[in-house]
């Protein structure tokens, strides 16, 4: 398929694997921030192709993943209340709560439902004006804009029976919680590639001054991702510390303008609780208060409450790339995708659910 | 009793005074049996000899007996490239098929929820119809039940078929073996993708037509030929992935499979990748994988490929022995990795 298969090229992959062993003196860690990156990594094996020196750690880019129990407990709420239609992307339908998953909702008789985009769920609120519709907003700059067009449309129709539980978070505070860890192990990072799209690479050039990291915005096929890695590490071995474009195909530096302003207009940037990394300052997108009516939470009078999550699960180690998935002891064992302990086991940009979708479960200990 | 010689969708329905199923028409007095004459019986077949009776009585030809049952529940009803009925009689013709049996007698159970329009289930009676001719099985035994509005979605069938195993092979996933070539009928994913292009909010520029169809015809012709079957199984929820795992689990074997020669169609692969799927889980209603020893795989690709049904068969990889027992998958850019079962539900109700 044309602008896909010429990007998974296999003597191509191994030219620039070839190209990236021969630029490498040292060992790097680089991490790739997107989880569909590690899908992809994982996927069709590029770790394999690398020289040992160079680790790829698989970073916090899973929006399902990061999102707090508090606010999927919240959803749950919601979705359980009578008349209402709760509408989210797939992914997050089978994220475990503190108690039960959407789906739990779903067979117990709520009507939650699957849709591609927030304005699906506009659209159920106006072919069901006698119910509440809510969508889940989850995902990171990506998914904000749609989100904020739908507030805004249903603002400008005054669409009286939609709301929406936001959980929007950004990526560059992430990276900076990360980057200011003092056992930080990351040297340079692949931005992700669709993130850039809409806000483009302004927010990346202080991080990589302040922390002397390399950062290369890159794309999502094998191909992007292997020739991200190359100027990455031709970045670090030069001593160099810049943003670079390897996805300039769809990364204009600006970003996309419309989108920004749209997302600026709804939004305001808040602080938000990571699941696994804690409250990060500045890192989420809350509704502005000319929006405030749309806020399900104000809606249906939520409060918020501090939740523990599951103490086997070491999903937190994961999204900071501390440990890989399959050195958390419950992975594949208490944890496969079928009974997920945490977020990244069954989203599908989750670390935890791409190993143990393309690497199988652990060998069984013959001790 | 006569029938119409051909059934079309565009057929008169044959009960005009009532435009809707009614509890009544389920209740078994004189309204269900003019909904069973005239739209069952006409359309499936005549009386047998001695008038109807609560059970079809057959004469079984010689051989071993396969007999297996499926419920078809797919949203919508129709969808492009065929409806439920068409399936309700495909896929248990094709499980019949899978055990190497010709499929000769299906029985037909329908739940409708009150409400369905009259003219909805005359085209669904009219597709099996159809289909069952296509395939050369005879619809024979049937009920129909009516349940209230809103505790069903329309329409419901279940079928069970029967049919005769006339040769001695043992067609099974314990059959399997190390060295054995594994062959796909034809391209992936476009059942799948069909249901999904004509679901809420999901309409594509160019419709995506189901692969449904018989696959009957194609087995008995490798049979015929007398090519050493081990294992067939249709790909139906769960894709190929689902098959496979499950063949690799039950003949404690591995299976190693090239993605580079599976065959997925473009329309199918582009819609895949939009909506976040992998053909490799899609479901087919007209697809299977065959199993035999590789020395007689070209043969039989080449006879495969020579029938409609079969067109696209392609040899996608082979098995080998060693343990665990897996399914393994040679990537696009060189790589291995493991193809495991999709552990939720993909695309739910699409067949």
């Amino acid at each position: 398929m044309k602008y896909l298969d010429e990007y998974r090229d296999a003597p191509t992959a191994r030219q620039y694997a070839a190209q990236i062993a021969r630029v490498t003196t040292r060992p790097w860690a680089i991490m790739e921030v997107c989880g569909g990156q590690t899908h992809a990594i994982v996927k069709f094996g590029i770790d394999e192709l690398l020289p040992k020196a160079i680790t790829l750690i698989h970073g916090p880019g899973c929006p399902v993943c990061v999102t707090p129990l508090d606010l999927i407990d919240k959803a749950i709420q919601i979705a359980s209340r009578p008349g209402t239609i709760f509408c989210s992307f797939g992914d997050m339908l089978r994220v475990p709560g503190s108690a039960a998953d959407l789906l739990s909702v779903k067979a117990a008789g709520g009507d939650v439902r699957m849709v591609y985009s927030p304005l699906d769920a506009l659209g159920l609120a106006a072919r069901h004006p006698d119910r509440e519709v809510v969508f889940f907003a989850v995902g990171f700059e990506t998914t904000a804009p749609a989100t904020a067009m739908a507030a805004h449309l249903a603002a400008a129709r005054g669409v009286k029976n939609f709301s929406l539980l936001v959980a929007h978070v950004r990526v560059p505070p992430a990276m900076e919680a990360l980057l200011a860890s003092p056992d930080c192990r990351v040297r340079g990072f692949l931005a992700a590639g669709h993130v850039c799209a809409v806000m483009g690479c302004a927010e990346y050039g202080p991080i990589a001054a302040k922390y002397r990291v390399p950062i290369v915005v890159t794309g999502f096929e094998p191909l992007d991702i292997l020739q991200g890695v190359l100027m990455c590490v031709r970045q670090l071995e030069a001593g160099r510390v810049e943003v670079e474009n390897q996805y300039a195909r769809v990364v204009r530096p600006a970003g996309n303008q419309p989108a920004q302003d749209l997302i600026r207009r709804v939004f305001e940037v808040v602080p938000r609780k990571w699941r696994g990394l804690g409250e990060i300052p500045a890192s989420g997108l809350g509704l502005r208060s000319q929006y405030e009516a749309l806020d399900a939470e104000k809606r249906f009078g939520l409060a918020s409450h501090d939740t523990a999550e599951s103490i086997e699960c070491l999903s937190g180690l994961v999204l900071q790339g501390r440990i890989k998935p399959a050195e958390c002891p419950a992975f594949g064992t208490a944890c496969a995708p079928e009974h997920p302990l945490g977020a990244p086991m069954v989203s599908s940009e989750g670390a935890c659910a791409a190993y143990y979708r393309y690497r199988g479960r652990p060998p069984v200990s013959k001790s | 009793m006569s029938h119409p010689a051909e059934f079309t969708p565009a057929c008169p329905i044959p009960i005009r005074q009532y435009p809707r199923v009614l509890l009544a028409h389920g209740g078994g007095g004189k309204l269900m049996h003019e909904l069973l004459e005239k739209m069952f019986f006409s359309a499936f077949g005549d009386a047998p000899a001695g008038g109807r009776h609560d059970a079809a009585v057959l004469e079984f030809p010689p051989g071993r007996l396969a007999f297996t049952t499926d419920s078809y529940v797919v949203r919508p009803i129709f969808f492009p490239g065929g409806d439920i009925g068409s399936m309700a009689v495909h896929g248990t013709v094709n499980d019949l098929a899978m055990s190497g049996a010709r499929p000769l007698w299906l029985s037909a159970a329908f739940i409708l929820e009150e409400g369905l329009p009259m003219e909805t289930l005359w085209r669904v009676v009219c597709s099996m119809r159809r289909a069952a001719r296509r395939a050369g099985v005879s619809i024979v035994t049937g009920d129909t039940k009516v349940v209230d509005k809103g505790k069903g979605d329309g329409l419901f069938i279940n079928t069970a078929g029967i049919g005769v195993i006339a040769h001695s092979l043992s067609i099974a996933p314990g059959s399997v073996r190390a060295g054995d070539a594994v062959l796909l009928s034809g391209d992936l994913g476009r059942h799948g993708m069909a249901i999904m292009s004509v679901r809420e909010g999901l309409e594509f520029q160019a419709a995506i037509e189901s692969d449904s169809a018989p696959v009957s015809g194609l087995v008995q012709k490798l049979l015929v030929a007398g090519l050493p079957l081990h294992c067939l199984r249709d790909l139906t929820r769960g894709g190929l992935a689902s098959a496979l795992n499950e063949i690799a689990g039950a003949a404690r074997r591995r299976i190693i499979i090239d993605e580079n020669s599976v065959p997925v169609r473009e329309d199918v692969h582009a819609a895949c990748e939009l909506l976040g799927l992998d053909p490799l889980h899609v479901a087919c209603e007209g697809r299977f994988v065959a199993f035999l020893p590789a020395r007689e795989a070209g043969r039989a690709l080449a006879l495969m490929r020579r029938h409609p049904s079969g067109a696209g068969t392609a040899l996608i990889g082979a098995v080998e022995a060693g343990a665990p027992p897996l399914v393994a998958l040679r990537g696009a850019i060189g790589a291995t990795r493991i193809l495991d079962m999709s552990s939720g539900e993909q695309l739910p109700r699409i067949c």
